[in-house]
């Protein structure tokens, strides 16, 4: 518990690299966490191999919700957009290092949650995405 | 006589335990649901050790001790609420249930396509979804009582919207998120003036202030026994006599019913015909006795208790720089502190404040339009009630000094 706010959150919550919104983008999906009101949008720009050469996220949460958001979307900067596909909880969980109850474990998913709603068309964000 | 917060304390089993090794609970989430007293726990557990059996119809001992205990539970919360008769006391499941239950019988029978019901921006979820979707379902229209900047209903608004000739006016007594004390009385008058009748959310009033429902003139009136020091599972719809009188039942099955043929049926009389199927027997008992227990120390001396603590809490909150509390000032609001702290997400707040064995609430609290009004997402609620000290509002405020020095 007293990991929870490790450094290393602190600092992207305080001080995120990827805050921004990409104009014009290739990809575009927002999301709410009713639970808390935290809200992320994720902006994505692919090259024709289908790879990420950009990308952004925007919105307002908790610390948990915003540092895995800005940690996520530096990490995928680069990979192919099938990879982004693959990525799951252990991944958002080995990046922020810690261990998370079921109501925080919501807070840090949402990034993803919206990433891959966003990468696969989708029409709205499940939780069946991050499992 | 002023309650003594100490002798209080020890009343309620839970203050023994700690959060983690050495640290104490730091209780301040009664809005919640609040803590309950040995009374109330023995009383229930007595129940099933003792007289427990299903109520009405049986004529074996058990039967007739488990319909006394429940009925007589009845009749103190009649009083307790200065309702004219214990008839008028429905048991349901909760608020929510409550206004449902006067959202499906009443409204259904008497709401058509664009008659107006009135509402007021600082309501609970469960004073706004059952008429959205009667709105869904019947074209009725609703209209809001706007909230001010200092967390009060626009009373001016209020009479514009009344010239509009609505049928009900559906209001919450106290805001479980500004802590707010709305002038019910003045509410209701106007309402009655206007020819509509009134619906009170009092699942934060009835805990904390003295309730006389006759002096209200309210029409009716819901609460939960669960934020009054009784148990979960149960909660109350008072109604005028002539009122519950009229409207067709609720939920049909067993107890609510007089005679069943196999094509018809005729409903009970008053409360049964509201009250289907086995009901929350030993919750009754135990609301009873959580009665007794708040009625011995009086409801005025409660209130006053709460009316220091939060004066005091407010005091020290407002002192921290980069804290704004919602709401009105202490003497117009009940023992909530609302609060949005630069920075740092509510959940952020209520996770560190955690470490310290502090129990707050950090999110919407069920009142997503009102934040929404006031243009945040979410809030951290500090909330006291009869057992709350001083001890823990200095507790919460050197806890809240912690969460500004991790996220400097």
């Amino acid at each position: 518990m007293d990991d929870l706010y490790r450094e290393v959150i602190i600092e992207h919550y305080k001080n995120p690299g990827y805050r921004g919104h990409l104009d014009p983008h290739d990809i575009q999906f927002e999301d709410n966490n009713p639970l808390c009101g935290d809200h992320i949008e994720i902006t994505l720009r692919t090259d024709e191999s289908g790879k990420v050469t950009d990308a952004r996220f925007d919105g307002h949460g908790c610390a948990i919700s915003q540092a895995s958001a800005d940690l996520l979307v530096e990490s995928i900067i680069g990979k192919p957009l099938e990879e982004v596909k693959q990525l799951n909880k252990e991944y958002i969980l080995d990046m922020l290092g810690i261990d998370l109850g079921p109501v925080r474990l919501k807070c840090a998913l949402l990034s993803l949650k919206v990433l891959k709603a966003g990468v696969y068309g989708l029409g709205e964000a499940s939780e069946d995405l991050v499992e | 006589m002023p309650i003594n917060v100490n002798e209080i304390r020890k009343d309620f089993p839970i203050f023994q335990r700690e959060t983690r090794p050495g640290i104490p609970l730091v209780y301040l989430d009664s809005t919640a649901t609040s803590q309950k007293p040995l009374a109330v726990i023995e009383a229930m557990n007595n129940f099933y050790r003792c007289s427990n059996a299903n109520i009405h119809r049986g004529v074996h001992t058990l039967a007739e001790e488990s319909t006394a205990l429940y009925e007589q539970a009845r009749v103190k919360i009649a009083k307790f609420i200065n309702s004219h008769s214990a008839h008028q006391i429905i048991y349901t499941r909760n608020t929510t249930e409550s206004i449902n239950l006067v959202a499906y019988s009443w409204a259904r029978a008497n709401l058509k396509a664009g008659d107006l019901v009135i509402l007021t921006e600082m309501e609970h979820h469960s004073n706004l979804v059952p008429w959205h979707i009667l709105e869904l379902e019947r074209g009725i229209r609703l209209e809001f009582i706007p909230v001010t900047e200092d967390g009060l209903l626009d009373l001016d608004a209020y009479r514009s919207l009344l010239s509009q000739s609505p049928k009900l006016v559906s209001f919450t007594h106290m805001s479980n998120v500004l802590g707010t004390i709305n002038p019910a009385a003045e509410i209701i008058r106007l309402a009655h003036e206007a020819g509509a009748l009134t619906l009170v959310d009092a699942a934060q009033s009835v805990p904390h202030l003295k309730m006389d429902v006759q002096a209200l003139d309210a029409d009716f009136l819901a609460f939960s026994a669960h934020k009054m020091c009784g148990p979960t599972g149960i909660g109350i719809l008072y109604g005028r006599l002539e009122l519950l009188e009229s409207m067709p039942p609720f939920l049909g099955g067993g107890d609510m019913i007089k005679e069943v043929k196999l094509r018809s049926f005729r409903a009970n009389t008053l409360p049964h015909k509201f009250e289907a199927g086995t009901p929350a027997i030993a919750e009754a008992v135990g609301l009873g006795a959580a009665v007794d227990y708040l009625s011995s120390l009086g409801m005025d001396a409660i209130s006053a208790h709460e009316q220091e603590i939060t004066e005091y809490a407010l005091e020290r909150l407002e002192e921290i720089p980069g804290l704004k509390v919602f709401g009105p000032s202490a003497d117009k609001k009940g023992g909530v502190a609302s609060f949005t702290f630069d920075g740092v997400h509510p959940h952020d707040v209520a996770q560190i404040l955690d470490r310290d064995g502090i129990a707050i609430r950090a999110g919407h609290h069920c009142a997503q339009p009102l934040h929404e009004r006031f243009g945040i997402p979410a809030t951290s609620r500090a909330s006291f009630y009869l057992y709350s000290t001083k001890d823990e509002v200095d507790l919460l405020v050197n806890g809240i000094y912690k969460v500004k020095e991790l996220f400097g």
